[in-house]
């Protein structure tokens, strides 16, 4: 009989029963047939039930016959014990969920290889040299001259592609009123080939598509997007879309789980970088992300040393061409050394920007877990204290020891599904919405969170861990059990309480560690959000508005003026892009004819009504008039008086840029945040929007950003009203994008707000399951003691040495734990210190805010415990003894 | 898994030996099979019977299966199967050499 069999027979124990019987009562039959007496074959026979067990023990796998029975036993238990029960599955599920759920996102994001052949041979180029104040930054971008040369320099050794960063564009299948957005990505043509990437429909890129400027408008379909915009109909191979004056064909579509290689990003269309125009002949722009497929048998090391070498000989030469810059600009250009990143799980903005985030919030979910763990050990103890006598009834008619390591292991492990189901549900729910909170409005970050084996392998193993870690420990204790010990009654209490205060520590200095987290994190989203911008977002909306071609100024100020009139506008103001948005432009500055500075300065192109459109003072001076143009006269901020002409009257003082021509201030504005609010102010300088070229013409304008300020209701409806208004004051205008300053703004605090909600969140966790811990252990305690208590009472204990005698040992134990804490926290956070603002963990203020919650929940969780122990009636204990 | 027991092993050797000739008995069949061949010397007790049987059936060294018979009740019969027919041989050749050292511990002494 094979094993599975023996298996079939334990799970189908009824069956066999029967069919033993079956055979036995057919034996009897057939000896009374053959003339024997019917009472005494029975009784030859002997008893059925014996036979029964006898032949059951060869019929069925032994061990999981005691498996099937410990399951309905521990089940029973559980629901004996309803409510402790549950709440240890459920503390448990929220642990096992959020734990589940962030594995999850980690692995989309970090671990996940790419859906390309051999990911393991994939490695990113990454430069890491001293920015200005000489800190090391990494930075991942290449020229695409310096491409070609690194590529031809490694040839043979390993293939380079070339990506640009995937982003949204404009695209359109029609007419210009029928532009969409696509995620588009512009890569090498043997990307595909080298990927090992197969076709779904069509053909795909390939190197002969990515050899001469602008020569091959063809692209490429992710199935994802194929999908979703044609619902994979066969026809679109063959199609055009355009894009700016570009007009590209549809050549195929790649293959299914081929989503690009930017964690995060879902890539809609793949093109040749050739079509990226004249950038891919210029040294100075870096725009491209280069992998790096090294060959089997090649070393890493010498790979990119030659790398490095060719990197490095560009720059050299580069820098030779640079004037008017600054000495340390070179100096640091040349320090820069190149790294090969392993890139098997792709490379994004994302992976760079919340990596870190993600990992910092798995080791406080680890910890909440514990926590959990130790809640969920304090009750298999006190469970299995309860069990005492039975266990011992068990040793005493011959269980071994692992029998009865098995019935508390098997309890245990019930738990850990129970809970790892309930989780499951909790994941599933839960790692989309984080996804969703980390969304931009305008970009949507999609990261595809597979439910896979890779998911279900890590809650099994999560199970697992789960079960030896909170289940081993009271296994162990009960199954060490002295039956003549138990059996009289008076087995050692104290070894199992002091198990259970060993955890209180653990869990005391687990809590105080999510909590100072916790804390620092929402100090830092806090201290983000009270950042002075300088200007004032509220009411402000941002058109980016295009044309089909160039339009003359007075087209621009003819459609402000149409968008004026309409109702609910309050200002209108024109600007080369939004504060904030994360372009910029910046330049250097010479003063007094000296060498340019060494701190850029940023500029902007504005019209004259944007002081006062985005609440801007102007401190001195007067700002810019409508026959302003540039370049001539130029706004500056309070920072650049301070830098440049400190001490003096700036108004009516000139200054040169990288090179001519001079500028001239006409006023002082006060300080905004430009870019980014994290970062420090720098010096800004504003320009008219308007400007005119050499021989003095008016240039025509291509794209620009509207500002509007709208009376304090924002009336609904009122963006589809600005595109129409925009597009009907000249059809050649187009908004691509609306988005409100407010936005634009939270888009920057994104991480720190999740960071901040999701700290607070497992920290509110974390106390309330240490203090239920902090409460049972109390309980139990007290309970245990009753007897000692009483006694104390009797001969004149007073109510404060009751209550000494309840709380002195958990006082020691929180008191232990929450030092514990500490050193733990401070020694975390040095880790993470990139991920605070203006917060310090070592700010007694910092550690304030988990050691008063830890002692509040402490006070809240022993107070049932010390009125139970104050109750305690002396007469009523001796009585019952 | 219980040690064999020199009385449990000549019960295996006995039933082996009773399917390779006749095969397809049922557990009573085999045990008035025993009794009737040793001349009412060996009797397998019911007790003992069945546990080996399954045990056998269990280590593969025979085959069961249910039939109907005439008066159309259910009986559990057993075969050989062909690792039964290896294990027999072993069985009866360490039966020969055992029983044969007995014999002439037997003489010489």
């Amino acid at each position: 009989m094979s094993l599975w069999t023996r298996i079939g027979n334990a799970l189908r124990g009824d069956k066999l029963n029967r069919e033993l019987d079956e055979e036995f009562e057919s034996h009897i039959a057939e000896a009374i047939e053959a003339g024997r007496d019917p009472v005494e074959a029975r009784r030859a026979f002997g008893s059925h039930l014996r036979q029964r067990e006898a032949s059951r023990e060869s019929r069925v796998a032994g061990w999981l016959d005691g498996l099937r029975a410990d399951l309905i036993f521990g089940w029973r238990q559980l629901k004996r014990n309803k409510v402790t029960s549950a709440a240890a599955v459920l503390s448990l599920a929220l642990a096992m969920g959020a734990c589940v759920s962030v594995f999850r996102l980690i692995d989309a994001l970090l671990l996940r290889p790419l859906a390309v052949s051999h990911p393991e041979q994939l490695y990113e180029i990454s430069y890491e040299g001293p920015d200005a104040q000489g800190k090391l930054e990494t930075y991942d971008s290449s020229s695409y001259p310096l491409f070609r040369k690194m590529r031809s320099a490694v040839k043979g050794n390993a293939e380079l592609i070339a990506f640009t960063y995937a982003g949204r564009t404009d695209v359109t299948y029609g007419s210009d009123e029928e532009m969409e957005k696509a995620v588009g990505q512009w890569v090498s043509g043997w990307m595909f080939d080298s990927f090992g990437i197969q076709p779904a429909a069509g053909r795909l890129l390939t190197a002969n598509d990515d050899k001469e400027q602008g020569k091959e408008p063809v692209a490429v379909l992710s199935y994802d997007y194929w999908m979703r915009r044609f619902g994979g109909d066969l026809k679109v191979v063959g199609r055009t879309f355009r894009i700016g004056r570009d007009t590209y064909e549809i050549v195929g579509v790649a293959d299914k789980g081929f989503t690009g290689t930017e964690p995060g990003t879902v890539v809609d269309f793949f093109a040749p970088t050739t079509m990226m125009g004249a950038a891919i002949t210029q040294e100075n722009s870096f725009w491209l992300r280069t992998f790096v497929r090294v060959n089997r048998g090649v070393e890493i090391g010498p790979l990119r040393d030659q790398l490095f070498g060719v990197f490095h000989a560009s720059e050299l030469e580069r820098s030779k061409g640079w004037k008017n810059m600054p000495g340390w600009i070179i100096e640091n250009a040349l320090k820069t050394r190149l790294e090969l990143r392993p890139a098997a799980a792709g490379a994004s903005g994302l992976q760079k920007e919340y990596g870190q985030a993600l990992m910092s919030i798995g080791v406080l979910v680890v910890l909440v877990l514990l926590i959990a763990c130790a809640n969920v050990a304090n009750l298999m103890t006190v469970l299995a204290a309860a069990r005492t006598r039975e266990m011992a009834l068990r040793v005493s008619i011959g269980a071994g020891r692992w029998r009865l390591i098995q019935i508390v292991l098997v309890q245990s492990a019930m738990i850990a599904f129970f809970a790892a189901v309930l989780g499951a549900l909790f994941a599933g729910w839960s790692a989309p919405l984080v996804v969703r909170m980390i969304n931009p409005p305008d970009n949507p970050v999609r990261l595809d969170l597979l439910a896979d084996w890779r998911v279900l392998g890590f809650g099994i193993l999560l199970i697992v861990a789960m079960t030896l870690l909170f289940g081993l420990a009271p296994a162990l204790r009960a199954s060490a059990v002295k039956p003549v010990h138990a059996l009289k009654g008076g087995d050692d209490p104290h070894a199992r309480r002091r198990l259970m205060r060993g955890l209180i520590i653990a869990q005391v200095a687990f809590c105080f560690l999510v909590v100072f987290v916790g804390g620092l994190f929402a100090t830092s989203f806090q201290k983000l959000n009270h950042v002075p911008i300088g200007f004032s977002a509220e009411h402000v909306l941002t058109l980016d508005t295009v044309t089909t071609q160039p339009l003359p100024p007075a087209a621009w100020e003819q459609m402000t003026e149409s968008l004026r009139n309409l109702p609910g506008v309050e200002q209108v103001a024109m600007a080369g892009w939004p504060l904030m948005s994360g372009t910029m432009h910046n330049d250097f500055i010479s003063v007094h004819g000296a060498p340019p500075s060494d701190t850029l300065a940023f500029f902007l192109h504005i019209s004259p009504e944007w002081l006062e459109t985005m609440k801007i003072p102007l401190l001195q001076g007067r700002g810019f008039r409508a026959d302003d143009t540039n370049p001539s006269v130029a706004l500056v901020n309070e920072t650049f008086v301070k830098d440049f002409f400190p001490g003096e009257n700036s108004v009516g003082q000139s200054f040169d840029l990288g090179g001519p021509p001079r500028l001239q201030i006409v006023g002082v504005v006060g300080d905004v945040s430009y870019r980014r609010i994290r970062e420090a102010i720098l010096p800004q300088v504003y320009v008219p929007f308007i400007g005119k070229d050499k021989t003095g013409t008016l240039q025509p304008i291509g794209d620009g950003t509207v500002l509007i300020r709208t009376t304090a209701a924002a009336t609904p409806g009122l963006s589809a009203l600005l595109r129409q208004t925009v597009h009907r004051a000249r059809s050649e205008f187009r908004v691509s994008n609306i988005i409100s300053q407010q936005e634009l703004i939270d888009a920057q605090t994104v991480r720190e707000r999740l960071l901040a909600m999701l700290g607070m969140f497992f920290a509110g966790v974390a106390l309330l399951l240490a203090g239920i811990g902090l409460y049972g252990v109390l309980n139990y305690s007290v309970a245990q003691r009753q007897r000692e208590i009483g006694i104390r009472v009797a001969v004149g204990a007073q109510r404060g040495a009751i209550t000494r005698l309840v709380t002195a040992e958990i006082v020691w134990r929180v008191t232990m734990g929450v030092v514990a804490g500490t050193g733990l926290g401070l020694a975390l956070s040095r880790y993470i210190q990139a991920l605070f603002y203006e917060v310090k963990a070592s700010d007694a203020a910092m550690l304030a805010i988990p050691l008063i919650a830890i002692a509040v929940v402490t006070v809240i969780a022993t107070v049932p415990a010390v009125s139970r122990a104050l109750r305690i009636d002396p007469a009523e204990i001796l009585r019952s003894e | 898994m219980k040690k064999p027991d020199t009385l449990q092993g000549s019960l295996d050797l006995l039933v082996l030996k009773i399917l390779s000739r006749r095969p397809g008995l049922h557990g009573y069949a085999i045990m008035t099979a025993i009794k009737d061949t040793s001349g009412d010397v060996l009797s397998a007790e019911e007790g003992s019977l069945y546990p080996a049987l399954h045990r056998m059936e269990e280590a593969g060294w025979i085959g069961a299966e249910w039939v109907t018979k005439e008066n159309g009740r259910r009986a559990r019969i057993y075969q050989l199967t062909a690792t039964g027919k290896k294990q027999l041989a072993a069985e009866e050749k360490r039966w020969h050499s055992v029983s044969s050292a007995i014999n002439r511990v037997l003489l010489e002494a």
